[in-house]
């Protein structure tokens, strides 16, 4: 258990101060995001009644997209210099890597997430007639939804030849689900007309089976050569 | 294998036409639908051999993740590409059944949208086991279909809370469900020609797979040979391996 968390602890670490120093993955998914903000306000130009039912949506749209700008860098970097291999011959456990990568992209994702929310509610006058503090419960369950499948699917899609098209390819159908949790969450907190509590749940329920499968599979992942 | 291959055509040509027969000619018409509710006999009998395939699917790539043997990968190959064809005749068929009888393609209900993204996530298994290369592709192919298999159960519960419009199961259904005896018959006999025929192209695709695997396994063992004892006398080797 001590070399988990140790391993965890310095690979997120490590991963945390490449961020910090380069930017690389926070500017791109802000500016993808962004992007999407502004492209899908001029195609559907809706008015604030309008903009209430489809914020929902738009957000886990826009955050789905841009995380997989980040989560296509994740192992990217361990490929470069063989860095991959060393910890594929290293006895340090193999979940230690996925949690410290699943957990760094969660923190690139929240921070993108509550960077692009002001956005948001300036753009299209979003303001939640539900009780407003389930969208940080949604938020944390949602992002992890996101990047705990993206980190794994990001580990499968490295080794194939189209690595950048792939993610997205084999991550986007099994995320249905979740996608359609986050949606009508946060459509069901902003408009108030429903109860949010059985999507929650379903989200709820979904991080964990994907994270007891994730954990599970790694390793042969990791190992397959 | 030929003879049992002749065999297993020939039964299920036989039961295929039969099927029709039964289909078109013995069964009932159906009192508000009319004609249009024949494709029944198509259409659950693909979705339940495409259910079927991809439960096959599952079981071979655990088997294959549990003990790496190339058969189980071969097997859930084959079964995931026979299952997406059976499911995209369900998907075909459902859509035409659907503008007579509802007056609209398609709409987004819990089994119809269960069964588009049980394509999807298949069809993108089979495009990564297409664009991964070398030995690494078996373990990947099936860690995603593991991921896609326990994904369906968690689609199903979500979209039937989100809506719901296909008709409810009439065979052991809910109370005052059950079709007419003859309509059953044809289902039935339906069902066991379409799984006959999935069977015999799963049978192929899973000998071709094989096929490759030897072939591979060949040229590999081949290559490995020809490193531990170069000759001079056969440059051949030399000239394609450089």
């Amino acid at each position: 258990m001590s070399t988990l968390s140790a391993v965890l602890r310095s690979t997120l670490a490590k991963d945390l101060r490449m961020e910090w120093r380069s930017k690389d993955a926070i500017n791109s998914m802000l500016f993808f995001a962004l992007l999407v903000v502004v492209i899908f306000s001029f195609s559907f130009s809706p008015t604030a009644e309008e903009s209430r039912q489809i914020a929902g949506g738009l957000i886990w749209v826009a955050f789905l997209f841009a995380a997989v700008v980040a989560l296509n860098q994740t192992w990217a970097r361990e490929l470069r210099n063989q860095v991959l291999d060393a910890y594929r011959v290293s006895p340090a456990p193999a979940n230690s890597l996925f949690l410290a990568k699943a957990i760094g992209n969660f923190i690139f994702v929240g921070v993108l997430e509550v960077l692009m929310a002001p956005l948001f509610v300036v753009f299209y006058n979003l303001r939640p007639v539900g009780p407003a503090w389930q969208l940080g419960l949604v938020g944390a369950l949602a992002t992890w939804a996101l990047v705990v499948n993206g980190t794994f699917f990001a580990a499968m899609s490295i080794r194939t030849r189209s690595r950048e098209v792939m993610l997205p390819l084999i991550l986007f159908p099994i995320s249905i689900p979740a996608l359609l949790a986050m949606v009508e969450s946060t459509t069901a907190i902003l408009t108030g007309d429903a109860s949010p509590v059985f999507w929650i749940n379903l989200l709820a329920v979904y991080d964990v089976v994907f994270t007891t499968a994730c954990l599970l599979l790694f390793e042969t992942v990791l190992n397959a050569e | 294998m030929r003879t049992k291959l002749t065999i297993l055509g020939l039964i299920a040509l036989a039961l295929l036409s039969y099927g029709l027969y039964q289909a078109l000619v013995a069964a009932p018409t159906e009192q508000t639908m009319g004609d249009v509710q024949r494709i029944f006999y198509y259409h659950v009998p693909s979705a339940w051999t495409a259910f079927l395939l991809f439960f096959c699917n599952f079981i071979a790539s655990a088997i294959y993740l549990l003990n790496r043997s190339q058969r189980s990968d071969a097997f859930a190959l084959a079964t995931a590409e026979v299952g997406v064809v059976f499911c995209t005749v369900v998907l075909v068929t459902g859509p035409i059944w659907a503008k007579p009888v509802w007056g609209i393609w398609w709409t987004w209900d819990a089994r119809l949208t269960t069964t588009l993204i049980l394509w999807l996530i298949y069809v993108s298994y089979l495009m990564l086991r297409r664009y991964s290369s070398g030995g690494q592709t078996p373990v990947l192919a099936a860690a995603l279909a593991i991921f896609g298999f326990i994904d369906v159960p968690i689609v199903y519960f979500s979209i039937r809370y989100f809506r719901t419009q296909h008709p409810q199961p009439v065979i052991a259904g809910a109370e005052g469900s059950g079709i007419d005896p003859l309509m059953m018959k044809a289902l039935m006999i339906n069902w066991l020609a379409f799984i006959v025929f999935g069977a015999i192209v799963v049978w192929l695709r899973y000998k071709l797979e094989r096929a490759r695997q030897q072939v591979e396994e060949a040229h590999a063992l081949r290559e490995e040979q020809s490193l531990e004892q170069p000759r001079v006398d056969k440059p051949a080797v030399d000239a394609r391996a450089s």
